[in-house]
């Protein structure tokens, strides 16, 4: 297999836009930029979520050649996005429901292809709740008729929008506000995980990805491909949050690109069920690195220290990272 | 065309009529015939390029019809029982989103315990949720009622549910005149939305509103069931004009001209009332009918002036209010305040049992004596509920009622206690 050499971003370990081909370059923000998630909104300062959003949506245009309706579930994005009477989004964009946003968009890709405008792209957005857990029925559904929706999941580990409380996605030993980090076992249970990615290319759809908002890059190339298939795609991308995580809002990329490197969040792509590509880990962390900064897990560290859940938390990451031949 | 045909084949060949462009689908009974039709003519290309989705839940189900709507598609669903209250999030959404959605409702009751059989239970729970509400007492009313249901739904932008008795008009044959494609399209226009979703014009659907704005938007849609009111009744002369039979309406009466006592009452069991009150007229009382066919909006001043002279007024539900009562008596008091007219509740029908003319003569005949309590279930077996209370009162056991009963009757869970 050609191994797709990607490149960093930013930070220290950058090789940088500069060496690549234009083409190839990620461009932050230039006028031409749709802003399909323009400014205004009221996400909070370092949301991981609406960086996502602006550089899906903003893909998604482009390669649908502006002919796009954008579907989303009951969560921050909406509510950030959407207080009446303003819109931040310069695409034709619903939100119906917390938990149906898939079938919304099986709903819109029906209509289209009824009226013959197949032409028109449709996707469908949500957080980790309105996707993994109530959105689940609605999602597998969408998947196993192959309906020709891409959906995104912006994952940001846990209920933000409530106030943080567990979602499914809330890794184990995370504080949340009801799995509170008192008790003889603090924070959230150790369970088996959703890997909602996973599941997803059980359905065998053209195209499952995960991403990261560490490599804004990486997920614009991912939507790109994305939206050069049709049928049902999904995209899972980790969007830290600094309100939910206790982190703080400049950490964002920081925390993200951790979660990588640490082999907790793994990225790679998957064709019709089959894994295609894994991005390698070129500079592996222990999952403490990732986990100390964030107030979530400070019950973990210091006085209470707790080395066996921390244990625990890095056998997951070098679980993934041999699953997924993350290290080579 | 007359056509002898399955009340749901009947609807199926309606839907079809009136080019719906996404149709969603989820099976339960008593509507699955419906949607089982409606898959074989999308298949045979009789609906043009219609979308046909097999959805996983009928939560799913009104959500695809949501995204069809909001899109510029005329969409379409059906359920039961059950199904409407699984999609019940998406009930509301579908009506605050102004979607002009048709659903289809297979009158059917509502478990624990779990029952097929034909109630209002379902649609009267549903009764608030910004949906108009048609009640179809016969096959051909149910198929004329689904084409003015489209045209009212697509002029008012609001959903609509045409409700039918489930298996007696879903899985009954009768003649029915199945219109043609010219007369449905001449009555229903191609659907024009005022809002969609649209590359071209992008438009934000389903923001946020809160507290400075909520109520305006509250009653703008009470101030579209008023509205409703007003249409109907011209959608259904327009329909007489090019189908060439009365047909829908807010209500329609049958021998109220002074009548002493009236019965209010709506679905398939308008039939047998109509005929009961045939023979209590031959019998010299003096008697007459009421039939509901909009529930929502509920015809309040109609209903008045079908009333007013009335001396008593029965009305006969499928559905009740534990603890309270009849559902549509609570329209039929607000319509008739300030009167002093006594107005009785018949439950009837309950889980699918049968409502007989025989019972239906002993409780009218009650009721015109004043001499019925109120509410009256009709038909129940208070031997069996009077042994269960008994046994209540001596022993404490908590669980359902239903397997209560069954223990004693030695049906359920092996020798009786």
């Amino acid at each position: 297999m050609t191994q797709r050499v990607k490149f960093y971003q930013t930070g220290t370990l950058t090789v940088g836009n500069r060496l690549l081909d234009e083409e190839n370059r990620t461009v932050q923000s230039t006028p031409e930029r749709n802003n399909s998630l323009t400014s205004g909104h009221r996400a909070c300062q370092g949301c991981g979520e609406a960086l996502g959003a602006r550089y899906v949506v903003d893909v998604a245009m482009r390669e649908a050649g502006d002919k796009l309706i954008a579907v989303n579930a009951t969560g921050c994005l909406e509510v950030f996005s959407t207080p009446y009477p303003e819109s931040s989004w310069r695409v034709p964009w619903i939100h119906s429901l917390f938990g149906n946003a898939p079938a919304v968009a099986t709903g819109v890709a029906a209509a289209m292809r009824a009226k013959g405008w197949e032409d028109t792209r449709v996707l469908a957005q949500g957080g980790d709740g309105g996707t993994v857990d109530i959105g689940f029925g609605c999602l597998s559904g969408m998947f196993e008729r192959n309906d020709d929706v891409l959906y995104i999941c912006y994952d940001n580990e846990a209920y933000m929008n409530t106030g943080v409380q567990r979602s499914g996605r809330t890794p184990p030993a995370a504080r949340t506000a009801t799995t509170p980090a008192v008790g003889p076992t603090k924070g959230n249970v150790f369970g088996q995980g959703k890997n909602a990615a996973l599941i997803a290319m059980a359905h065998f759809i053209p195209y499952v990805a995960t991403a990261s908002v560490a490599d804004l890059h990486d997920l614009e190339a991912k939507v790109t491909k994305a939206m050069g298939m049709t049928g049902a795609r999904y995209i899972h991308v980790h969007v830290p949050c600094p309100l939910g995580w206790g982190s703080k809002p400049c950490d964002t990329i920081q925390l993200a690109r951790l979660a990588v490197e640490s082999g907790l969040f793994p990225l790679f792509e998957a064709e019709h069920g089959e894994i295609t590509d894994v991005t390698p880990i070129r500079h592996k962390v222990p999952v403490e690195a990732y986990l100390k900064p964030q107030r979530r897990f400070a019950h973990l560290f210091g006085k209470s220290a707790d080395a066996e859940a921390l244990a625990a938390i890095q056998q997951m990451a070098d679980r993934n990272i041999e699953k997924f031949g993350l290290c080579g | 065309m007359l056509k002898q045909i399955e009340g749901s084949q009947a609807v199926a060949e309606a839907i079809a009529l009136c080019r719906p462009e996404v149709i969603c689908a989820y099976p339960i009974t008593p509507q699955t015939h419906i949607v089982e039709k409606l898959s074989e003519l999308v298949r045979l290309g009789q609906i043009g390029n219609c979308q046909y989705v097999n959805v996983e839940s009928e939560f799913a189900a009104l959500s695809v019809a949501i995204g069809a709507s909001a899109a510029g598609a005329r969409a379409y669903t059906a359920t039961s029982s059950q199904g409407l209250l699984f999609m019940t999030e998406a009930v509301y959404n579908a009506a605050g989103l102004g979607l002009p959605i048709v659903m289809t409702i297979g009158n059917r009751a509502i478990g624990a315990p779990i029952n097929i059989w034909n109630d209002h239970s379902d649609s009267m729970a549903l009764r608030d949720a910004g949906w108009i509400q048609l009640h179809a007492e016969t096959n051909q009313e149910a198929v004329d009622l689904h084409i003015q249901a489209f045209r009212l739904a697509e002029q008012l932008n609001v959903p609509v549910m045409v409700c039918e008795d489930g298996f007696i008009l879903t899985h009954a044959y009768e003649r029915v005149d199945i219109p043609t494609l010219e007369q449905v399209q001449a009555y229903l226009p191609p659907f024009e939305p005022v809002q969609v979703l649209d590359p071209a014009d992008p438009v934000t659907i389903g923001a946020m509103v809160g507290p400075e704005a909520f109520a305006e938007v509250r009653y703008l849609a009470h101030h579209k069931h008023l509205q409703a009111v007003e249409v109907i009744p011209e959608l259904s002369a327009e329909f007489a004009r090019i189908f060439g039979r009365e047909s829908g309406g807010l209500i329609q009466s049958y021998r109220t001209e002074d009548a002493d006592t009236i019965i209010v009452a709506l679905g398939s069991v308008v039939g047998t009332i109509k005929d009961v009150v045939d023979e209590m007229r031959d019998g010299g009382v003096s008697v007459g009918a009421v039939k509901i066919i909009s529930f929502r909006p509920f015809p309040m001043l109609a209903l008045r002036a079908a009333l007013e002279n009335a001396k008593r007024v029965i009305v006969v539900e499928k559905a009740f209010a534990d603890g309270l009562g009849g559902i549509v008596v609570g329209g039929v008091r607000m319509a008739l305040r300030g009167l002093t007219t006594p107005i009785y509740t018949i439950i009837a029908g309950l889980g699918g049992r049968p409502i007989t003319k025989e019972s239906l003569h002993r409780a009218f005949g009650e009721a015109a004596a004043d001499e019925i309590d109120d509410p009256h279930f009709l038909d129940l077996d208070w031997a069996v509920i009077d042994r269960e209370l008994a046994r209540a009162k001596e022993k404490r056991r908590s669980g359902p009622i239903a397997e209560n009963i069954l223990r004693e009757l030695g049906l359920v869970g092996g020798k009786p206690v």
